[in-house]
């Protein structure tokens, strides 16, 4: 009788070491799958360290929707604040007033700011400047060849780029105002960012 | 207004949910059982309140309500009212919601049909519905809100993305989510037996039909995704590898393989983890290609934006496969005391086998597609694998299926006698190697392409040969004519006669694979007026370009007179369209198909319109048209299959 029960005893006991093996080899074979999966989020798969940032600014001129053109060649000797943007990109509208608001604080020093408008037509894109009341010049990429220059693959894009005409920073998304003032700051004294920023963004079509 | 319904059902929906969790464990303790009565009650609550909020998406989208953030962005004015209602799971927010209901809606039918039956099962069955539901519905809630408002209201919208603006978008996404949601009813029976412990074959028996309805609408989705592909993206092809593709293809191979290994089990009894695991598996599949298109963690055209949804995802699909297979692991022991194979040659092993090529095929496409991610953690460089390692590894696994095809449904259950094997194997095997004579002597030499056909020459000889049998053995029996026959066949197996028909359609669309595949030749010219580039039997003359302005777009168009051996067959003409807002224009590929090949003509360029000068694509493709038949013949297969025929005195059958 008694040697019974202890083998009762042992067998479910054996049964429940059974199970808890069961239950570790699920999670060895379970756990590596998932903290792959959950690597893919630590990366972008299109972010690229850009190679723009710390090279000199691609030179490019754009027709101003006033009628007149500029060139980046005009721009030497200032710190310059260029941003891609175009009037069906929402999160473009969500910076518009920031944008402005910082041009009216910076303008009287040696800064520009200047709007690149892509893949958009020019009724929207003049309805989109009246609406924030933009001041800064702009400019529309007629050709899109300006914004395959810059790489430009999210937009608003925005370039830092100091007065001697080299990139300093690069920010895919959004830029809420004390990042404006901080990196126009640095590239005022030519510092260069290790990195491209990001923040809300729509991605160009 | 409608913006406050629509979320305030969701969050509605998203409390019964929560109780539709809480209840059954309430009910399970003694003397509490009225509570299982409220998992019903919360199903079908939630089944109201979903499709309330779903309703409620389409009438803001009809009604151009742009201050629905979603409607703003997914159409316009100008948006004819059907794209309007596709509108729905045209992006991220909808779709999930589109997902949503189609799963309570599965829910609903569910706890409808079986309201008298499986009362031991049926609120356990109910609360993994509700598990999923509540996550669906914390998602619409909480992290991608298809009813966000956006202000100030936009004068008008933004639109769908023009790819989207094509009659596949009714049925592609909707039939390939059908197919998704749909295993979820076999996986929550078979939770449901685990949790409860009862693991006889209750389960598998009452889920057959719910299974085979998901895979047909799986096969559909897929299926009809590739024709998209092959008459709108403009490269001629219809499958790329694309992870995003491989994403819905890959819990078609587990729900195959379930569908054949269930048959095992209900015969012999054997299997059942195996069958489990292949039920969890295929589910796990369907959430993890939903995180994979809405993550962003690898590069698709399919994929949508990226955000915090894709996190969310990933923490319900761990919840899935730990708990699931946790729970599997814990109740393994009920599982065992299954006999043993009897013989190497018998169906359960063609079966077994099936099971093992179908499940290396998964494993090999899995590891395919996350390719780039292991490569990064574990070398820091990311390397993607394309269509050629997909193909190489695939192709031979592929067509060891078709030959199981062949062999499994005639082969003797437990041993195949001699017998068997000669009656059912002899002719269609001497058949089908004369066939592969005369496909060498005309001309078809490549290894693959002509084991490939002789294969599936094969298959459908068993079938025929076999069907031919019985068709005689009733005329000798019962005297009937050869179509009533088979109709009096088909109706007293249906499963037996449905899958036959099934495996047809299989074969064909194997066929338009390998044709195309294997046979495929293209060019590419610039042609002026009045010249005329020709390929095989076709010469393809250009006869000028049109430029036009169509409501969303400008669209330059070429006419090309073809001729087929100096027959006059028409023009065909390719366009490019231009929408405003896209930087490069979206091609329009024209075909002609016809039984052995299809026609493919790709604008692909031209100068100037004044010029008249025009860069033309023109690829022949043999026996693409055969995929799309072969869908059709599923579909007939399928229906032969689940159909509920009134049976004699027994009223109508739907479900054991």
């Amino acid at each position: 009788m008694r040697i019974a029960r202890s083998s009762i005893v042992n067998s479910q006991s054996s049964r429940e070491t059974m199970a808890w093996r069961r239950i570790i080899i699920t999670l060895a074979v379970l756990l590596p799958l998932i903290g792959i999966l959950a690597y893919g989020f630590t990366r972008d798969p299109r972010y690229i360290n850009s190679p723009l940032i710390g090279r000199p600014a691609a030179p490019f001129a754009v027709t101003l929707f006033d009628g007149k053109k500029l060139t980046l060649d005009d721009l030497k000797g200032k710190t310059v604040f260029l941003n891609f943007w175009a009037s069906w990109c929402p999160p473009c509208r969500a910076e518009a007033r920031d944008l402005e608001a910082a041009w009216q604080t910076f303008k009287d020093g040696d800064v520009l700011f200047l709007g690149i408008d892509i893949q958009d037509t020019d009724e929207d894109a003049r309805a989109y400047l009246k609406e924030f009341n933009v001041t800064y010049p702009n400019g529309r990429d007629l050709s899109g060849k300006v914004a395959v220059d810059y790489g430009v693959w999210g937009i608003p894009e925005t370039f830092f780029i100091d007065p001697q005409g080299q990139i300093t920073y690069k920010h895919v998304g959004s830029l809420g105002s004390a990042l404006i003032t901080a990196k126009l700051d640095e590239a005022r004294r030519g510092i260069v960012s290790a990195k491209e920023g990001k923040g809300a963004y729509q991605a160009v079509r | 207004m409608t913006a406050t319904i629509g979320h305030a059902s969701v969050i509605a929906a998203l409390l019964l949910a929560v109780w539709g969790i809480i209840a059954p464990v309430i009910g399970s303790r003694p003397g509490r059982e009225r509570f299982y009565a409220s998992t019903r009650a919360a199903i079908m609550g939630q089944f109201f309140l979903v499709t309330l909020a779903s309703l409620s998406l389409i009438y803001g989208l009809v009604t151009t309500d742009f201050s629905i953030k979603y409607v703003a962005f997914n159409t316009t004015r100008a948006t004819p009212i059907y794209y309007r209602v596709t509108g729905l799971w045209g992006a991220l927010e909808g779709s999930l919601l589109l997902w949503e209901w189609i799963l309570i809606i599965f829910s609903g039918l569910v706890a409808w049909i079986y309201k008298e039956r499986h009362r031991e099962l049926m609120p356990w069955v109910l609360m993994i519905f509700s598990i999923v539901s509540a996550f669906f519905l914390v998602v619409l809630g909480f992290v991608s809100n298809p009813f966000e408002s956006v202000f100030p209201v936009p004068a008008d919208g933004r639109g769908l993305n023009p790819l989207l603006e094509d009659a596949n978008m009714m049925t592609h996404p909707p039939l390939l989510y059908t197919g998704f949601v749909g295993l979820a009813v076999p996986y929550a029976f078979a939770m449901a037996a685990l949790i409860r412990g009862k693991l006889d074959e209750a389960w598998i028996v009452t889920t057959r039909r719910w299974t085979l309805t998901a895979w047909f609408f799986l096969t559909m989705g897929n299926l009809v995704g590739a024709y998209w592909s092959y008459h709108v993206l403009g490269w001629g092809g219809y499958w790329a590898w694309d992870p995003v593709e491989n994403a819905a293809f890959m819990p078609w191979l587990p729900a195959t393989a379930f569908l054949h290994s269930v048959q095992v089990q209900e015969r012999r009894r054997m299997l059942k983890v195996w069958n489990l695991s292949l039920i969890i598996i295929a589910f796990s599949l369907t959430i993890f290609g939903t995180f994979l298109t809405r993550s962003g963690i690898l590069s698709s055209i399919h994929a949508f934006s990226s955000g915090p949804v894709g996190t969310v995802f990933l923490v319900f699909l761990a919840i899935v496969l730990l708990g699931s297979f946790g729970l599997l692991a814990y109740r393994a022991d009920h599982l065992k005391g299954q006999p043993e194979l009897d013989s190497m040659v018998s169906r359960e092993s063609a079966f077994l086998l099936n099971n093992v090529v179908l499940v290396s095929a998964l494993f090999t496409i899995f590891l395919g597609t996350i390719f780039p991610l292991i490569s990064e953690a574990v070398a820091g460089v990311q390397v993607s694998v394309g269509a050629p390692y997909f193909n190489s590894v695939t192709v031979p696994l592929f067509l060891l299926l078709v030959f199981l095809m062949g062999v499994g449904p005639m082969i003797a259950w437990r041993k195949a006698s001699w017998d068997n094997l000669r009656r059912n194997f002899l002719w269609p095997s001497v058949a089908s190697l004369l066939f592969a004579l005369l496909l060498f002597g005309w001309n078809v030499r490549d290894f693959f392409p002509l084991l490939g056909f002789t294969l599936l020459a094969f298959v459908v000889l068993t079938i025929l040969f076999d069907t031919a049998l019985a068709v005689r053995a009733r005329h000798r029996i019962a005297g009937e004519g050869i179509f009533s026959a088979l109709a009096t066949l088909a109706r007293k197996n249906q499963r037996r006669y449905g899958g036959f028909i099934v495996h047809l359609g299989v074969v064909l669309i194997t066929m338009g694979i390998a044709g195309s595949m294997g046979y495929s030749v293209e060019r590419e010219a610039t042609l002026r007026t009045g010249e005329s580039l020709s390929l095989g039997r076709y010469r393809i003359l250009f006869q000028g370009l049109k430029g036009s302005q169509q409501p969303t777009h400008f669209r330059v168009e070429g006419a090309f007179r073809v001729f087929n051996k100096g027959e006059d067959l028409g023009i065909l003409s390719p366009a490019l369209k231009f929408f405003p807002a896209q930087q490069s224009p979206v091609g329009r590929a024209v075909y002609r198909s016809n039984i052995s090949d299809d026609l493919y003509l790709i604008l692909s360029g031209f100068s100037e319109l004044k010029e008249n000068q025009a860069t033309l694509k023109i690829l022949v493709r043999p026996m693409v048209m055969w995929m799309w038949v072969g869908g059709l013949v599923i579909f007939l297969g399928t229906i032969v299959a689940v159909w509920p025929f009134r049976q004699k005195g027994r009223g109508w059958r739907i479900e054991d």
